[in-house]
Formats: structure tokens, C-alpha cells, sequence
């Protein structure tokens, strides 16, 4: 191996570090609050970039039919309580929330011909039809069950990821879909050829975990979910519901997931069920953060992305194989330095 | 025992009033049939044993325990669902007895979080919320950047209280305050809630150090397993043979 095929790897292996770091951010997140492991954190890097994908082909993807069934369903859920609870006030932000929004953004995909507008805006239109399934899968999958324990949480999540996969089949079609690059630029850096669309993935990943790090460290609502995770009693004295910070962070898990993917889309081709291996290296790296630490958690994501790309040099045919048995000597590590303490029962 | 409200506090606004209040842990009942009554600018008093139920009490009036019976809040009477975070967002207030501190944050992010609920619902005068806590609880401005994990006792319940405050609370309840704290700093904590009443906040106070809690209350009840054994204006309370054998004991010894 050379230097130049030594630097081209280490950049396939940084880019997709970036992005699995992303990805163990939104788990860690996720995990803190709510104890929930977020199997489907995959899916929506995948709906992300194949809802990208059919826009640039011209096409209504099938996630907004999603949008607006989940949307219904969270009406029903909700609005039958508040009309029981006479809290009519309330009535008015979740129809506009949940039935508005989804009805606007099929509107839009109806009047406008989407594969003519511009990226950007295409874009964009990708994270509004998908983002807001976060809080919705939350409302509907999890909300009911808050109070349940790891396990049956875990066990949720596994039937929302095969369900989301299984519709992501009949929206998508079992093809795979690549859109083009971002940008054509290409620079040379002792003698490898750098990739603009490798600078933009770096780049904007390190611009969301700069504006991760701000929410949490600057905003109060970013403070809300930090404390809910520290101590959910002492949260819910000052007023911050458990609802509520699900919902806040199953809503950022959903943007990260859905942003990775659209910055992956020009590099890899995305299956329908390309989203859950991609997930799961982000879940190596949350796991040696040891599902806590998220500077541990990126560190790591990004040793899962070098790990992968040398060992695809190497012994291609053993790539996955070497990137998830790197979680035993991790956990094997992690269990003998760490004291065990007793999961404290709500 | 019926509740007795002093006669001179008539003309203030009745806080809460609870009628026969019952709380069961599974078929095991903890409270039988709780009544008692706060105003504004009043400070009431529960003192009892431990295990009596008064933590009970105060989880239940906060709604993180479901419990039967009649609650009347501000003058509405109280739903069967009761949410915390309804309550609060109503100025109910309690700091429990572990005080439930963001143990990794800066004493300054615990207190604004304090008025979370204030600022989600508009109010942006957390600054200036902040300064007048800062006024209570100098002590508090000193260590503002240090993590709340890293206080002492007596200035971690300075950071529970000046938490609860932050939400600019109508009731506020206090869950054995003095728990482990040296007798200096009791004193100072004490100091403080009799002064807390001036604002016109309802302080519902919780304590086995039954000899301080009835110096600054108005008044009294005496919870005993689960039930309202005596009640009345804390002065008589104080003189009741009683309390005085079982709860403050003047020169008795058992």
C-alpha cells in the first residue's frame, strides 16, 4: 500500500466516520432521555436520502403518504384525549402540527414539479417530509410505553425499524438510488485526489455537531433535555414532561438521521435497507461511549469509519465482520473497568 | 380532627384546601382522609414521625402519586389526572426531600431551569428572576459556575429552594428542609422561609424538626400514620402538653 492509496482510504474512512458520528450523537441522545435504543436511527438516514432521490427523479416520494398517515394517527391518539380532558386550547397547534403540515408539504409536491426545483430546495423538502416523522414514530410507538423498561423499549424498537423498512420497500422499490454530487470540485493533496463532496460531508458534520454542542450547552431547552436525562423527577418538578423531551429529541434524532443521508446519497448507493447497517456503525461507536459520553461516542464513530475503510483493503470480504467484533473487546473493557450500578427502577 | 383556620387570616385567599385525602401504595392505604387548608402569605406546618406520611402528602398534592379525595387549587377543584406538569405550570412548587439537583450542571443552568416552564410559556424575565434569588441565597451567586454535584448540604438546599423559586411559585412546598444539615445553616434556611411568606407565597412546610417549623408557621397539623391527629394555630400547637411531650419535649426525656 502506498501513500496515495493510504490517503484515499483514510478519506473514504473520515467521510463515513463523519457520518456515523452523527448517527451515535442522535443515539446517545436518545438513550440518555429516553432509555430507548433507537433501532430505526438507519431508516431515516435511508428515508432521507430516497426521499432526495425521488424528488430528483421527478417523483412524489411515498414518504409523504407516511407523513400524513402518521400525522392521523397522532390526531386520533391525541385529539380523543383532549376532547375527554375538554382541553380544547390545544386542539388547534396539533391538527396545524399534524394534519396541516403533512397536507401543505403534499401540496407543494403536487403543484410544483419537484424534479425541477433546485437542489436546495429539494433539499429541503426532503427534511420537512421526514423530519417531522420523529416526534410522530415517538407519539405513536413509544409515548405509550415511556415508563417500560429497556427491554420492552428496545423490543419496540426493533418492530418500528422492520416495519419502517418494510414500507420503505413499498415506497422506494428494492432498487438503489444514488443523486449526484453536490459539487463537481476536486482538489489534489499529495498526489490523492480530495473530493469536494468529501470536504462538504466533513464539513457539515462538524457544523451540526457545532450546533449540537451550542442547543445543548447554550439554550434552555437544550439545558431541559440535558436535566431530564440527569434526573427525570427533578425534570418533571420543574415542568419539563418526559412527553416533551421525547419528542425534542426523537425530532433532532430524526434531522440528524435524515441530513446524514442526504449527504451520503451522492457517495453511496442507498438501498431501501441500507439505512440499518449504516445505523448500527454509528451504534458501535455510541457503544464505546459507552451510550453516555458523546465526545467518546463521535471519537469512536469515526474509528468504526477507518476501521472499515482499511480493513475493505484489506480483507474486503470481512470488512463487517471486523468493524462489529471491534464491539467485544470494547464491551469486554467496559465491563471490567466499569463498577456495575443497579439501573435505578421508575 | 377537623382543620382550624385562625380566624384573622379570613380576608386572604384560600391556596389549597384538601378534604379527606387518601393515597394507597397497592391495597397498603399510607394516608386515611387528609384534610388541611393554606392561604396566601401563610406559612402551614406538617410535623410528625418518620413514616407518618408526610413525604406522601406532599408527592401526592404534586401529583406524582395518584391519591382519591377532594383537592381544591386556587379555587379549581382537581381532576382524578393530575399532572405534574400541569401543577407547575399552575405555580405549585415542592422541593423534595433528595432535592433532585442536575448534579453535573452549574448551579446557574439549575436555576434557570427553574423557570423552564415560564420561559416555554412566554415569560422572559428569567434574569431578572434570577437576581432576586441571588438576593435570598447570596451564597448562591458565589458558586453560580460551580456544579451542583460539588455543594455542601446546606447550599444544596439554598439550590433546591432557589430553583423552586425561579418558577415564581403560589405554593410552595418544602420537604423536611433541615434533613442533615448542622444546626447554623438550619437557622439560616429557617430564617429565610419566614421571610419567603412576605412575597405572598403559600408555604405548605414539611419537617420533623417540629420545634423550628412551628417558630415561623401560622399553623400547624400533626400527621400521624396517615392521619391528621391535632391541628390548629401553631402557637397553640407549640403549647398543646401534647406536642410538647411527644414533639419538642421541654425537658423530658424518654
Amino acid at each position: 500500500m502506498d501513500l496515495q492509496i493510504f490517503l484515499l482510504l483514510g478519506q473514504d474512512g473520515v467521510t463515513n466516520g463523519a457520518i456515523y458520528a452523527l448517527l451515535a450523537l442522535a443515539l446517545v441522545l436518545i438513550f440518555a432521555v429516553t432509555r430507548i435504543i433507537f433501532i430505526p436511527q438507519g431508516e431515516f438516514v435511508a428515508y432521507g436520502a430516497l426521499t432526495l432521490a425521488s424528488l430528483q427523479a421527478g417523483k412524489i416520494p411515498g414518504t409523504v403518504w407516511l407523513l400524513l398517515a402518521l400525522g392521523l394517527v397522532v390526531i386520533v391518539l391525541d385529539g380523543v384525549q383532549m376532547l375527554r380532558e375538554g382541553r380544547y386550547g390545544k386542539l388547534p397547534s396539533l391538527l396545524i402540527f399534524n394534519l396541516g403540515w403533512p397536507l401543505l408539504c403534499a401540496a407543494v409536491l403536487f403543484a410544483l414539479p419537484p424534479g425541477d426545483l433546485p437542489l436546495a430546495l429539494q433539499v429541503l423538502l426532503s427534511l420537512l417530509l421526514v423530519v417531522p416523522m420523529g416526534p410522530m414514530v415517538y407519539r405513536v410507538a413509544y409515548q405509550p410505553l415511556a415508563g417500560a423498561s429497556v427491554l420492552v423499549l428496545l423490543i419496540v424498537s426493533v418492530a418500528v425499524h422492520v416495519a419502517m423498512i418494510g414500507l420503505g420497500l413499498l415506497f422506494f422499490g428494492a432498487e438503489g438510488s444514488r443523486t449526484p454530487a453536490f459539487t463537481e470540485v476536486s482538489f489534489e493533496l499529495a498526489g490523492a485526489p480530495l473530493q469536494g463532496q468529501t470536504l462538504l460531508v466533513v464539513a457539515a458534520s462538524a457544523a451540526l455537531i457545532a450546533g449540537l454542542y451550542f442547543f445543548f450547552e447554550r439554550t434552555l431547552y437544550g439545558k431541559a433535555l440535558r436535566a431530564t436525562a440527569m434526573n427525570r423527577t427533578g425534570a418533571r418538578l420543574m415542568g419539563i414532561a418526559p412527553t416533551l423531551a421525547g419528542k425534542l429529541c426523537f425530532t433532532l434524532a430524526a434531522a440528524i438521521g435524515v441530513f446524514s443521508g442526504i449527504l451520503i446519497a451522492p457517495i453511496t448507493t442507498i438501498y431501501y435497507d441500507s439505512g440499518f447497517l449504516i445505523g448500527l456503525k454509528g451504534f458501535v461507536g455510541a457503544i464505546i461511549g459507552g451510550l453516555a459520553s458523546y465526545p467518546v461516542a463521535a471519537l469512536g464513530a469515526l474509528l468504526v469509519g477507518l476501521l472499515e475503510s482499511y480493513s475493505s483493503f484489506w480483507a474486503s470480504a470481512y470488512k463487517e465482520v471486523i468493524v462489529f467484533t471491534m464491539i467485544i473487546p470494547v464491551l469486554l473493557w467496559r465491563s471490567l473497568t466499569t463498577r456495575h450500578v443497579e439501573e435505578e427502577e421508575e | 380532627m377537623s382543620h382550624v383556620i385562625p380566624s384573622h387570616l379570613h380576608d386572604h385567599e384560600v391556596i389549597l384546601d384538601v378534604r379527606d385525602l387518601r393515597v394507597a401504595y397497592g391495597k397498603v392505604e399510607a394516608l386515611h382522609g387528609v384534610s388541611l387548608s393554606i392561604r396566601r402569605g401563610e406559612i402551614a406546618t406538617v410535623i410528625g414521625p418518620n413514616g407518618a406520611g408526610k413525604t406522601t402528602l406532599l408527592s401526592a398534592l404534586m401529583g406524582l402519586l395518584p391519591a382519591s379525595g377532594e383537592i381544591v387549587y386556587m379555587g379549581h377543584a382537581q381532576g382524578r389526572e393530575r399532572e405534574v406538569e400541569a401543577l407547575v405550570r399552575q405555580g405549585m412548587t415542592l422541593v423534595p426531600e433528595k432535592r433532585e439537583l442536575f448534579a453535573e450542571m452549574s448551579v446557574e443552568d439549575n436555576l434557570l431551569l427553574g423557570a423552564f416552564d415560564r420561559y416555554r410559556t412566554g415569560h422572559r424575565d428569567h434574569l431578572e428572576t434570577l437576581d432576586e434569588v441571588f438576593e435570598w441565597f447570596p451564597r448562591l451567586e458565589e458558586r453560580r459556575g460551580q456544579l451542583a454535584g460539588t455543594l455542601s448540604g446546606g447550599e444544596r438546599q439554598m439550590l433546591a429552594m432557589g430553583r423552586a423559586l425561579m418558577a415564581k411559585p403560589k405554593l410552595l412546598m418544602l420537604d423536611e428542609p433541615s434533613l442533615g444539615l448542622a444546626p447554623l445553616i438550619i437557622k439560616e434556611i429557617f430564617r429565610i422561609i419566614g421571610e419567603l411568606k412576605k412575597t405572598g407565597v403559600a408555604i405548605l412546610l414539611v419537617e420533623q424538626n417540629a420545634r423550628a417549623a412551628l417558630q415561623i408557621a401560622d399553623v400547624g397539623y400533626v400527621l400521624e400514620t396517615g392521619e391528621v391527629t391535632l391541628s390548629g394555630p401553631s402557637g397553640e400547637l407549640a403549647a398543646d402538653p401534647r406536642v410538647v411531650e411527644a414533639y419538642l419535649g421541654f425537658g423530658k426525656k424518654h
